[in-house]
């Protein structure tokens, strides 16, 4: 594996080898000293088109317990509108010898383009792009769920998968890529999805995806899924005409106080996750967010052993992570 | 300005014996060209003044009229000129092309339109005839001067947007009504804006996959089913350009069935291309309207192998490097085709036996004359007729490499793969402006 550029072209070994790997990493961080000296010596950019303080911090730390150098790189807005090209822009971070480039980028299939033009031999890391993918997230994402399952079974997650498990992903479908990435590594590691959306915030072609579409959250939650997963409205959706109001949206596909009610009634083991940034009182209430369910804060903290793994295995093209960790 | 080419009896274009030419894939005769015209066919002639051309295993064809040709200039002289444009012309077997309307400026007024057809004759690789603009800078809200383009030197019959879609009904019926004056034509560029709003590729399942905002086929179809009511409406001829889905062959076989005077093109692409491709994220595989599904590839072939769609039109769309060597969304639209529509459409209709060498002569060259009302186009092979002519070689293999192509345009979707047959020979008004596959010189009227 040379780049790491979505889910839906990962196997099943790599998946779980990248998350025995992050979970090797997560106990560096429990360490007083966390750092490792893996990648001494390399540099690690992070190219960021997009506004994502969360997702490039993340990224700036995972590289940073790996002791390699960081350099940030914020092209705000798009690499047209500041009139330098994407290529350009590449080809002088290259010229810097950059042997990673994590890439968050407004446009589908940026981090392939760089992956696949020639424009520059680095490893890339898709850390976001357009619509299309998030593969980090959902590798986050698959962590934190076998570590919920882990816990509920006392069982060690090295080696599994999430064979078995019920993840409802409820929102805004249609525009989101962390919604693509997790569909398809939840299916890779045997994960059943079902996706919660008003239809105008679904994909034509939706019906060719491995997931179960229903409308009615209520509907999805009453079979007591492994984890409920709440995607973030954006705001610029309201004026769009994908639904009729802020409050109607709550009221049908948030998860309210009711509906954490309701699964608190049923005994359910259901995990409340969300990608972040939320917004509170929209597609999750503060009581549900609040909750003892809520993986919100273990889903960041994973995210950086996630990326550690990603970034180890990428750069030092060591397929057998456990003989150095 | 020099003499007309259009008027090349009159112009020294010497003589030529073709030998042995296979008319239409089904006659094998010579042709004897004198000073722009056939003016003798049947087996082993003889002239000792004509130059022999062995056309031995060539299919001869009517010289090819592309209904669809941007030519960009004025305006984006980067991306091509009249000049490059048909220069990649003739060595895609066309003697004549219609040059699309959006440059820049826009060709809205006689003045512009006069000046790309000068630039046409002054090349002589050619013949260019300008399409008119049918709103004013096509903003869709005044027609241009659409009777000042038709009576000029241009003679301009055919009328596009294209580019964008004249979708106020009511301006869109207003043109078809006001070019029946003249015998003209609305080339529709079929396209609901608001439902194609930043819209990226064909809406369907890889566009759900890449998360690329969806140009869905009914934007296409809703139009294509208004503007055939409406031409029925007002008794007019309307044109489709780039028909591209399964569901608009259905409304335009409904409509011709109903005796509405529609003609459809396809382009190249579209009869041999999908969105699969779009997987890659290379822009060279932007255009528009998009890349559709195999189902629709199907139903094209078959629309074209029924009449349903009457002429192949390339759209042939140049752009500069650096407007497709960038994120796709991006990208500029379009894609190169003239210097391979021939070629694909061997492959994909002949070769597959959907149609003859005659359909080809008739959907490539006759047709699309008729439709623009371009005389001594079109013509068919027959003594008396002006030697228009392309010889193509269609046992010779072709892989395609867009560097080689005369057009300023790289981007060529068909890069790297092979494409059977090859343009050996382009006869404009009796002169070869290429001969063995290479240009030669322009018509000697020119300049």
């Amino acid at each position: 594996m040379k780049h790491l550029l979505s889910t839906k072209n990962l196997t099943r070994d790599q998946a779980i080898e990248i998350l025995d790997t992050a979970d090797r990493m997560a106990d560096v961080g429990q360490q007083s000293v966390k750092k490792l000296p893996a990648l001494r010596g390399r540099t690690v950019v992070n190219l960021f088109f997009e506004d994502s303080t969360r997702t490039r911090i993340s990224f700036e730390t995972a590289a940073k317990r790996l002791s390699a150098d960081v350099i940030n790189f914020s092209a705000k807005g798009s690499s047209v509108s500041k009139g330098e090209s994407l290529k350009d822009t590449a080809q002088t971070l290259m010229a810097m010898e950059a042997d990673a480039v994590v890439i968050r980028h407004g446009a589908s299939g940026a981090p392939q383009q760089l992956a696949t033009t020639g424009w520059i031999d680095a490893a890339v890391l898709n850390a976001g792009d357009g619509k299309h993918e998030h593969p980090t997230q959902a590798l986050l994402d698959a962590m934190t769920l076998r570590e919920h399952r882990s816990k509920l079974a006392g069982t060690a997650t090295t080696g599994t998968g999430l064979d078995g498990m019920h993840v409802v992903i409820a929102g805004d479908i249609l525009h989101s890529r962390v919604a693509r990435s997790n569909m398809w590594l939840l299916n890779t590691l045997g994960a059943r999805v079902t996706f919660v959306a008003p239809p105008t915030l679904l994909p034509v072609g939706v019906e060719h995806w491995p997931a179960r579409i229903v409308f009615d959250l209520d509907q999805a939650l009453a079979q007591n899924p492994d984890a409920v997963m709440l995607l973030r409205v954006q705001r610029e959706r309201m004026h769009a005409a994908f639904f009729p109001s802020e409050a109607e949206y709550a009221r049908w596909w948030g998860l309210t106080p009711e509906r954490l009610a309701a699964l608190d009634a049923a005994g359910a083991t259901t995990a409340i996750m969300h990608p972040g940034p939320m917004n509170r009182g929209l597609e999750i209430s503060s009581v549900a967010a609040d909750s003892p369910r809520s993986t919100v804060l273990r889903q960041v903290a994973n995210g950086v052993s996630v990326r550690m793994a990603c970034l180890y295995l990428l750069l030092t093209g060591d397929n057998s992570a456990a003989q150095v960790l | 300005m020099s003499q007309d080419p259009q008027q090349a009896t009159a112009v020294d274009t010497g003589s030529w014996l073709v030998c042995q030419a296979n008319v239409l894939g089904e006659t094998v005769t010579d042709l004897l060209i004198v000073d722009g015209v056939i003016t003798q066919m049947g087996t082993e002639l003889s002239d000792e003044n004509a130059t022999v051309i062995d056309a031995s295993h060539q299919i001869a064809l009517p010289g090819l009229v592309d209904i669809h040709t941007h030519l960009r200039e004025p305006g984006r002289e980067d991306a091509e000129t009249v000049e490059t444009g048909t220069r990649a012309a003739a060595k895609g077997g066309y003697t004549a092309v219609f040059a699309m309307a959006n440059s820049n400026p826009v060709a809205d007024t006689a003045g512009v339109v006069e000046q790309v057809w000068g630039l046409g004759r002054a090349a002589g690789w050619t013949q260019v005839q300008p399409i008119g603009a049918v709103t004013v800078g096509l903003e869709g809200k005044n027609l241009s001067e659409i009777g000042a383009m038709a009576e000029s030197r241009a003679q301009v019959r055919v009328f596009s947007d294209d580019g964008k879609c004249v979708h106020d009904p009511l301006l869109m019926r207003r043109a078809l009504e006001y070019v029946k004056t003249f015998d003209g034509v609305v080339a529709q560029h079929a396209q609901e804006p608001r439902l194609t709003e930043d819209a990226q590729m064909n809406e369907g399942s890889v566009s759900a996959d890449l998360g690329l905002a969806g140009w869905p086929a009914v934007a296409e179809e809703s139009i294509i089913a208004r503007d055939v009511l409406l031409a029925q409406h007002v008794g007019s001829r309307v044109h489709i350009c780039h028909l591209s889905t399964k569901g608009s062959v259905e409304l335009v076989r409904w409509a011709k069935q109903r005796g509405i005077d529609v003609t459809a093109e396809v382009t190249p692409h579209h009869l041999l291309l999908t969105d699969e491709l779009v997987r890659t994220f290379d822009p060279v595989f932007k255009v528009n309207p998009p890349l559709r599904t195999d189902e629709d590839v199907a139903a094209v072939r078959a629309a074209v192998a029924d009449g349903t769609i009457d002429v192949v039109g390339t759209d042939h769309a140049p752009h500069p490097r650096e407007d497709k060597e960038c994120e796709w969304s991006c990208a500029a639209m379009g894609m190169t085709g003239l210097e391979t529509a021939l070629s694909v459409v061997h492959h994909t209709l002949v070769e597959t036996g959907a149609i003859s060498w005659r359909d080809v002569a008739r959907i490539m060259s006759q047709t699309p004359a008729q439709i623009g009302r371009l005389e001594g186009q079109g013509r068919p092979l027959e003594v008396g007729e002006p030697a228009n002519i392309v010889l193509f070689d269609p046992a010779a293999v072709t892989t395609v490499d867009p560097e080689k192509h005369a057009s300023k345009g790289r981007n060529s979707p068909y890069k790297g793969l092979t494409l059977p047959g090859s343009v050996r020979a382009t006869f404009f008004k009796g002169h070869p402006v290429v001969l063995d596959g290479e240009l030669m010189r322009p018509h000697p009227a020119a300049r």
